[in-house]
């Protein structure tokens, strides 16, 4: 059998400075890709096995032949930058496995439930209110990514944890750079220890001085550390893990979703007529605009055929989720924007153990914050002009760096 | 098709995403203490068995599954 070169193999992921922001792939991207399981060249110059068909995705997420320890040798990394790197592992249950990972996200799932989630939208409700107070006072025209989509989140996550939201600027600057592809080495392993060690301050105090406020570290610290269950640095690497998910995620989310409703204005006119139905549109918003673009790398520790081929133990492979979430097999007509089809099926939010926790609480702060939006700005529209939106092409989770907007 | 089924959680692989509640709240629920499944009815009402199968398919960690449910014993005699 001969083996391709490296070099004939494509480059996932793909740079592509002239793609819309709205659009995950390109036509020509697509046909590279579409495999349905395709042998692509990484960064790394290693190589892996991209999944793209929406049941492919899902069998392999939740097939427990495949690890989401990025330690391992032979995992399918996306920078040139050794795990060792990373520093302090612990309590980062995402890249854990089986009873380990079980162990600490079951800590969790009780406090992102939705009947905990239903009980907070007040609060969220409120964040929301004042930073469109905000966006108010700053223009027309004014930045929403800067005054509501970035905002909005992060208050709401410094919130719920127990973290001081004056300290925002160093914890956004620090979450950006972890899951930037293009940050050198030594700078993610500075952050990252930096971003440790304020964390590790914060529930120290809590476990040293007894002080138990109504928040998730002072909870877990009472419920979990004081009684031997989970240790401190555990507990550090869990809300490193929350904070950056909180962050990251929804504020993209917010700003994409913003742009995208603005070029279809009876959609957006729709939502404040019709709020009954914004929990349908922001499923299909998550599928449409499936921000983690790069998709979820795993690496195979057994054989598991998938999609008709063959992925052996110790391959690499990635679950395309944008890809997935517009196949024609499960989704009509998938390039089209449309509120009112079944969304539900998307895998925006991942699929296996390890689909995002969060994900009523990111539902809620994206439906309330688009919803208050079209509300109190009946006639937002996008002020940019000309050239190219600021995107964030390097970046695991994709969005907009700033989007103007005039009313 | 929708025939009468019966529904099994297994609460050793759930995850807790939730999208079973989302789907189909009167048959399932999460767990207060461990925002695990709980499972309100095993036999539910005709009109949830499509919305069932969805949470079948929705669910993240496989924890639901659906089998049909018996038809009721008729008496034996001829």
């Amino acid at each position: 059998m001969t083996v391709a070169p490296l070099t004939d193999l494509p480059l996932w992921p793909p740079t592509n400075l002239d793609r819309d922001p709205l659009v995950p792939l390109d036509a020509g991207e697509r046909r590279r890709f579409a495999g349905p399981v395709t042998r692509v060249r990484l960064p790394t110059d290693a190589t892996a096995w991209l999944v793209t068909r929406h049941a492919d995705v899902k069998q392999m997420l939740r097939h427990p032949g495949f690890s989401a320890d990025l330690t391992r040798p032979g995992f399918p990394l996306l920078r040139r930058i050794p795990p060792g790197a990373f520093g302090d592992r612990r309590g980062g249950f995402i890249r854990m496995d089986g009873a380990e990972h079980a162990r600490l996200r079951r800590m969790l799932t009780a406090e992102f439930m939705i009947r905990n989630v239903r009980r907070i939208e007040p609060l969220i409700r409120q964040t929301v209110d004042r930073a469109l107070d905000e966006l108010h006072a700053a223009g027309p025209p004014a930045d929403l990514v800067a005054h509501v989509a970035l905002p909005v989140p992060s208050m709401v996550i410094c919130h719920l944890l127990g973290v001081p939201y004056a300290d925002h600027d160093f914890f956004q600057e620090r979450s950006r750079t972890l899951i930037d592809r293009d940050a050198p080495p030594e700078r993610v392993q500075r952050h990252v220890r930096e971003l440790r060690d304020y964390l590790h301050r914060l529930v120290e105090a809590r476990v040293a001085t007894g002080e138990r406020t109504d928040d998730l570290l002072s909870r877990l610290a009472r419920d979990r550390v004081d009684t031997g269950e989970l240790a401190v640095d555990e507990l550090v690497g869990m809300a490193v893990l929350l904070l950056i998910a909180g962050h990251e995620t929804t504020a993209n989310m917010i700003g994409l979703s913003t742009l995208l409703l603005l070029r279809h204005p009876a959609r957006y006119a729709a939502l404040r007529d019709d709020p009954g139905h914004a929990d349908g549109l922001v499923d299909e918003l998550l599928r449409y605009l499936s921000i983690v673009r790069t998709g979820l790398p795993r690496l195979a520790t057994e054989d598991v055929e998938i999609g008709g081929r063959l992925i052996r133990a110790g391959e690499g492979a990635i679950a395309v989720l944008s890809l997935a979430n517009r196949d024609r097999a499960i989704f009509d007509r998938p390039d089209e924007f449309d509120p009112y089809r079944a969304a539900q099926q998307h895998v925006a939010f991942g699929f296996g153990v390890h689909q995002c926790i969060g994900q009523p609480l990111a539902r809620a702060e994206l439906r309330i914050a688009l919803v208050e939006l079209a509300r109190r700005f009946p006639r937002l529209r996008s002020a940019t002009t000309e050239g190219r939106l600021p995107t964030r092409d390097s970046s695991v989770v994709y969005g907009l760096d700033a989007l103007l907007v005039t009313w | 098709m929708s025939g009468a089924v019966r529904v099994r959680v297994d609460r050793d692989r759930c995850c807790g995403a939730g999208n079973c509640v989302v789907t189909a709240p009167e048959v399932f629920d999460q767990d207060d203490e461990d925002g695990l499944v709980l499972l309100r009815r095993a036999e539910p009402p005709a009109g949830t068995v499509d919305r069932v199968r969805l949470a079948v398919e929705l669910c993240p960690a496989g924890a639901i599954s659906v089998v049909p449910r018996p038809a009721p014993q008729h008496s034996a005699t001829p």
